[in-house]
């Protein structure tokens, strides 16, 4: 059991499950249309894990990305009347301009500076976008964003198709995630995240690595709001909003911060708990908070981390027994020999 | 010119809530070496309180003000006990999402408990008062008057007394102080209960100028964090040359520039300043 659900096979089950699961739900459109969106944010999340879960810098400005990438495919196909695909390429693009230009100032400082600096960018971006009447609609948004156009055959017209659009994103986004953090390039965010001294020491140009941690996450954000964006057809200011980045990091806290498995496990409980609680909408962060507060001291790598430790418990435990028994049998061995002495 | 010198007066008073908060923040800083993020979560549950003994007690303004500084005080030390003690070996990261938690935990509470909307607080200093042919409002004298003395008093507390001292020590050099016998789990509730003070204090006092709602903390602690960061994180004289600068900037803005974008100006000074100097405008130097 414990072989079947990890490594290689855990995630051609995952895949599989998720290819065939909107075929339990073919006349369902809202559990598809809340998986989808849970896909999405796993997308963005995805890009925060990098930043902040593998080179360790706590970037509290994503949900201002996400909104730029959002913004920009609601701007270019409403008010532009350009190409769905055009515009989620050029979303991306300029999301990684303005982040590409912003990291280049915001990682000069460090650590707790480097929160305070984003969370204050991203609040800029809010009130930007808040107050833009002209080019973002303000605070009554932007209606109407049109559904990707059709590549050939294939149209996005009904949930299923959206589904199995932004799931193909999804994969393509993980499997660039696993890359990257599995190369040298992840290997040398890890040792910045552990030591920004020793990194450097060993010759790592920690400003460039950091820089490019950055902008790659901040493109995630860009895709995921880009796809957001064509997904609901009406986005608001408050996407870019604090209560946005602090439930990204309740996702990526609870499921994991600095694993491979956590955006996706903490994203998908707590947008199905969210529809479950719907009626409680109001005061679910009564719950949501606490629970942060308590996996942080407890469980300070989320759900996933708790997981793995568990298992190599047990697993080390197996191992200690053997090795006991082991060692019981040599103290006999030796202590017959004495006595045969 | 009358004008200015009105908004000048509006700075000041801006300025004198954002060097309470302030204060508070850069002190709690230096015991935990990570910004509290939840520090407006204390100014929120400080306006909350005042306004609500005023309301179920119908006590005077000022015994309201005394019941919501006891409260907050425990309530922050309740805080360091609980969440940030087990957390000190912590990574930085811990602690702030730790704190992001809390923020979030106490604005749904407050929502739950006394609803979403605005409340207006009364006073019994909202009359009109002319001074030097400006008329203001009393409250807003008063803002600035205890600001300034809650401001001495501190520093007289931590420069004259053993406890005080202590505070110092441990911000200056935690195994320093360790080695000197401070202990130092007193000394970090103690840092705490006093940033509660400070921040009911705060909370108390704008209230009748501003309103009373749960979104009341976001603000004013982004605001603090640009105070403490102009000013030069874990220094008291920083944070109130920080937080008479963004008060003054902010009410002159608003009058001479514009009112919409007044929020703003303090994000973008802020945004000015640490790209032009990273740490801050006087970091480096403790107290």
């Amino acid at each position: 059991m414990g072989k079947l659900l990890t490594g290689r096979n855990g995630i051609l089950f995952m895949l599989g499950l998720s290819i065939l699961f909107p075929l339990f739900f073919l006349d369902n459109r809202y559990v598809l249309y809340v998986m989808t969106t849970s896909f999405i944010f796993i997308i963005a999340i995805y890009g925060m894990n990098l930043l902040a879960g593998y080179t360790g810098q706590l970037s509290l400005a994503h949900a201002g990305f996400f909104a730029i990438g959002a913004y920009s495919v609601g701007i270019l196909t409403t008010k532009a009347g350009m190409n769905f695909w055009l515009a989620l390429v050029l979303a991306v693009i300029i999301t990684c301009v303005i982040g590409f230009a912003l990291g280049i100032i915001a990682l000069r400082t460090r650590e707790h500076f480097f929160a305070i600096y984003t969370l204050i960018v991203g609040y800029l971006i809010y009130l930007l976008i808040d107050k833009w009447d002209g080019l973002t609609g303000g605070v009554r948004g932007l209606i109407g964003i049109p559904i990707p156009n059709s590549i050939g055959p294939i149209e996005f017209n009904s949930a299923v198709s959206m589904y199995y659009l932004v799931l193909l994103f999804l994969v393509l986004s993980i499997f660039i995630g696993v890359r990257i953090v599995r190369s040298l390039t992840g290997r040398t965010y890890i040792a910045i995240r552990n030591s920004e001294e020793l990194a450097q020491t060993l010759g790592i140009n920690t400003r460039t690595n950091k820089l490019v941690s950055f902008v790659v996450s901040v493109a995630y954000a860009g895709l995921a709001g880009g796809l957001y964006a064509s997904l609901t057809r009406f986005i608001g200011p408050e996407i870019a909003g604090i209560e946005m980045v602090f439930n990204f990091l309740v996702y990526l806290i609870v499921g994991g911060i600095g694993t491979l498995t956590g955006p996706i496990v903490g994203t998908m409980l707590f947008i199905w708990l969210t529809q479950f609680l719907q009626s409680f909408q109001e005061y679910r962060m009564l719950i949501f908070g606490p629970i942060l507060v308590v996996i942080v001291i407890f469980y300070p790598t989320g759900l996933a981390g708790a997981f793995y430790s568990l298992k190599h418990k047990w697993l080390g435990n197996k191992e200690q027994k053997k090795e006991k028994i082991s060692e019981i049998e040599s103290m006999k061995k030796t202590s017959i020999q004495s006595r045969e002495v | 010119m009358e004008l200015f010198f009105q908004q000048l007066l509006n700075g000041l008073t801006l300025g004198s809530v954002y060097i309470l908060v302030g204060i508070g923040l850069t002190l709690v800083f230096g015991i935990l070496h990570v910004p509290n993020f939840a520090h407006g979560s204390l100014y929120l549950i400080g306006g909350y309180m005042t306004l609500m003994t005023m309301k179920w007690f119908g006590v005077h303004y000022f015994i309201a003000i005394i019941m919501s500084i006891i409260t907050v005080a425990l309530l922050a030390v309740l805080m360091e006990r609980l969440v940030f003690n087990p957390l000190r070996d912590a990574p930085a990261i811990h602690d702030k999402i730790a704190a992001i938690g809390m923020v979030l935990f106490f604005e749904a509470l407050v929502s739950l408990m006394w609803g979403t909307e605005y409340h207006r607080m009364q006073t019994p200093f909202g009359d009109t008062i002319k001074i030097a042919g400006m008329s203001t409002s009393a409250q807003r004298i008063l803002v600035i008057a205890v600001a300034a003395m809650v401001v001495v008093l501190l520093y007289l507390f931590l420069k004259k007394t053993m406890i005080g001292a202590s505070i110092l020590a441990m911000a200056q050099n935690r195994e320093g102080a360790f080695l000197v016998g401070i202990n130092a789990n007193a000394v970090a509730m103690m840092t705490f209960a006093i940033s509660g003070v400070l921040a009911a204090i705060a909370a108390s006092l704008a209230s009748p100028i501003n309103l009373v709602f749960p979104a009341m903390g976001h603000l004013v602690i982004l605001k603090a964090f640009v105070v403490v960061i102009i000013g030069g994180m874990g220094s008291i004289p920083g944070a109130i040359i920080g937080g008479m600068i963004l008060g003054i900037s902010e009410s002159l803005g608003a009058t001479y520039i514009s009112n919409d974008y007044k929020d703003m100006i303090a994000f973008l000074l802020l945004i000015i300043i640490m790209t032009a100097r990273p740490k801050g405008l006087f970091a480096k130097e403790v107290y």
